[in-house]
């Protein structure tokens, strides 16, 4: 029961993209085809399923405060949670690579239409996110951790899988010139969070309100930091 | 036919300019234009996109006279008084109150419609028609006029006209409209006192130690999320005499409406029907847990999951939004096979919202806009796996 709420919450409730507002560089700037857009889900489920659980250990032996005891009695008050982040990334990067050569050897095709967006998504923040998230919401075991990475995984896939085939259909369509590319998949971005947002609150009971304002203080940072991360990814593009 | 002359004179006198599609979209709108072509091979089609718009119309017309007349027995229900259901004073209660909103819908909708029309400079669409009439019926009655407005402008704004106008929206724009209510004034669109006219007021009066009669209003879905009794009966539910938005309460007549519009081949069968059978299906699975005594009386879903599946069908705003807005030919799945999946999935994610989700008493206008999103990927699937199938096909006759 544990698990089937996890799975659910983390793919409709708490999406990545919708809820948390998170993986939005790769979310946008490889969404043009459906067959592109699955290939990249499918490598960020499979690398959050390996990163998630890896991390979790990581977190839980050496990380967090105490994690040490089993060392011996004289590392128990060591607190190595700064190094979180750099452990973390260490962890995703690696698997990344690991991701990469995978592709490179089975499916050249799709490794060359992922092209830098594969190993960008070593600097993925829903990857990263995935990781933190567990540690912040302190996921009690191995199996929920790798859990919470799959549905997180599938949660993103789900996301980037729609807007691929939305802006398939939309290609022929007339939009204003000021708004063609980008700016039009921001506005159907907001426009499927609102979509999304028919599970908000659902599984919580009662204190939705306070989430709700939570998720509202969230979405305002988030959208302060989107443009920047575009306009890096913007001129990553021009520097290639 | 003076004002037809004078209308096409106009036309004539702005052809070429700015102004143009405006005064054409006013002359054939109102009458067949004063050229037409009489030799040559045509199609002739008896439906055109304006027809099509009109038929739903007349379809949403005896819901809105329907509503007009509630607004106002509601509205006397509340404050005590015994009015018959179809009195001119309860009419003109709903009249005063329901038409601004219509005037205000069609007004600035159209207003943004024009204005695009102008700067893009190619002809007034006529998509607005159906969602403007829409819109009135999909609000409780005592909306304030300005937030009508406010919404109105960025459902057809951001939710249409970005998209390059009619026909290329990918979320129903009608929905887009109480969906941004919803989630802007969440004070004015849910909550037990907004579905009757003046109820809001009677509640404040009362907080404010004033003598005031009765402040009920309740609807059946808080009632029922409340493990309360629906206080309604089954006859009122279906005939429409039960506090709701304008034009959802009444079941018969969107029944009625919806067989109209499936005899004249304007909605798509296959999604109503889906529909209803994902709903159903839901309801079923809902009741099986009751029946099997997983969920205890005391859970606060008991109320909600206990409904009897089919009461789900005729009670909120599902069967309005089942016949009226899942079937918006633009925004649901293009392809048959979809059409059921898509169908089928609104059915089953607006019970599923109405029964889990506390925050929202009603799910259907949540469940269609998150399946307006995932309408294209499903159809991308379904014309893929067509594909498949038929080079299959290919290759075995060829082999």
């Amino acid at each position: 029961m544990e698990h089937i709420e996890l799975f659910f919450k983390s793919i409709f409730i708490d999406n990545m993209v919708f809820a948390t507002f998170l993986g939005m560089c790769s979310y946008l700037a490889v969404s043009k085809k459906v067959s592109t857009a699955v290939g990249l889900g499918a490598a960020v489920i499979f690398v959050m399923a390996i990163t998630v659980p890896f991390n979790w250990l990581l977190d839980q032996y050496i990380l967090r405060d105490g994690a040490l005891a089993w060392l011996g009695p004289e590392y128990a008050s060591y607190d190595l949670s700064f190094l979180s982040f750099i452990l973390f990334i260490a962890t995703i990067a690696t698997m990344v690579q690991l991701v990469e050569i995978i592709v490179e050897k089975f499916s050249p095709s799709l490794y060359n239409s992922l092209g830098i967006f594969l190993p960008l998504i070593a600097v993925n923040c829903a990857i990263l996110g995935g990781s933190l998230f567990m540690q912040s919401r302190e996921i009690p075991s191995l199996g929920l951790a790798f859990n919470y990475g799959v549905s997180s995984g599938i949660g993103w896939f789900l996301a980037i899988l729609a807007i691929a085939a939305i802006r398939e259909k939309i290609r022929y369509s007339n939009v204003p010139a000021p708004l063609r590319g980008l700016g039009i998949t921001f506005i159907i971005t907001g426009l499927m969070a609102i979509g999304f947002m028919s599970f908000g609150g659902m599984l919580t009971g009662g204190d939705e309100a306070a989430q709700e304002s939570q998720r509202e203080a969230k979405v305002e940072i988030k959208k302060e930091e989107a443009p920047k991360n575009l306009i890096s990814e913007n001129t990553k593009e021009i520097n290639q | 036919m003076g004002l037809k002359n004078n209308l096409h004179k106009l036309k004539e006198k702005y052809e070429g300019t700015k102004m143009a599609p405006a005064f054409n979209a006013i002359h054939t709108f109102l009458y067949m234009p004063n050229e037409t072509t009489h030799s040559g091979g045509h199609i002739r089609m008896a439906d055109d996109l304006k027809r099509t718009m009109n038929i739903v119309i007349m379809a949403l017309v005896p819901c809105l006279i329907f509503g007009m007349f509630n607004a106002g027995y509601q509205h006397y229900l509340a404050i005590g008084e015994e009015v018959p259901f179809l009195s001119g004073a309860a009419f003109m209660i709903g009249v005063t109150k329901i038409l601004p909103l219509v005037i205000v819908s069609y007004g600035v909708g159209l207003a943004i419609e024009f204005v695009f029309a102008m700067i893009k400079g190619h002809e007034v669409e006529e998509g607005y028609l159906v969602s403007g009439m829409l819109i009135p019926l999909i609000v409780p009655v005592d909306i304030p006029l300005w937030m009508l407005a406010v919404a109105v402008a960025f459902g057809v704004v951001i939710g249409k006209e970005v998209f390059g106008g009619t026909g290329m929206n990918i979320l129903n724009p009608a929905l887009t409209v109480r969906a941004f209510l919803f989630f802007a004034y969440p004070t004015w669109m849910s909550g037990d006192k907004v579905w009757v006219h003046g109820a809001v007021e009677r509640a404040n009066q009362l907080a404010n130690g004033e003598n005031v009669d009765a402040i009920s209003g309740e609807t059946i879905l808080g009632n029922l999320a409340q493990n309360n009794a629906p206080g309604y009966d089954l006859a009122d539910m279906f005939y429409g005499f039960i506090p709701g938005s304008v034009g959802e309460t009444s079941t018969l007549l969107i029944l009625l409406a919806g067989l109209f519009l499936i005899f004249t081949k304007i909605g798509s069968w296959r999604i109503m029907l889906s529909a209803v059978l994902g709903a159903i299906v839901m309801g079923l699975i809902f009741n099986g847990a009751v029946d099997a005594g997983w969920v205890s009386e005391s859970s606060k879903f008991y109320g909600l999951m206990s409904t009897t599946f089919w009461h789900h069908l005729i009670i909120g705003g599902f069967a309005f939004g089942v016949v009226f807005m899942a079937t918006d030919p633009v925004t649901a799945s293009q392809t048959n096979r979809g059409k059921w999946i898509y169908g089928f999935l609104i059915g089953f994610i607006s019970i599923l919202i109405r029964v889990f989700n506390p925050a929202y008493p009603e799910g259907v206008m949540l469940a269609i806009l998150l399946m307006n999103v995932f309408a294209p990927t499903i159809d991308h699937y379904v014309i893929q796996a067509n594909v498949k199938r038929r080079m299959k096909r290919l290759k075995v006759k060829t082999a």
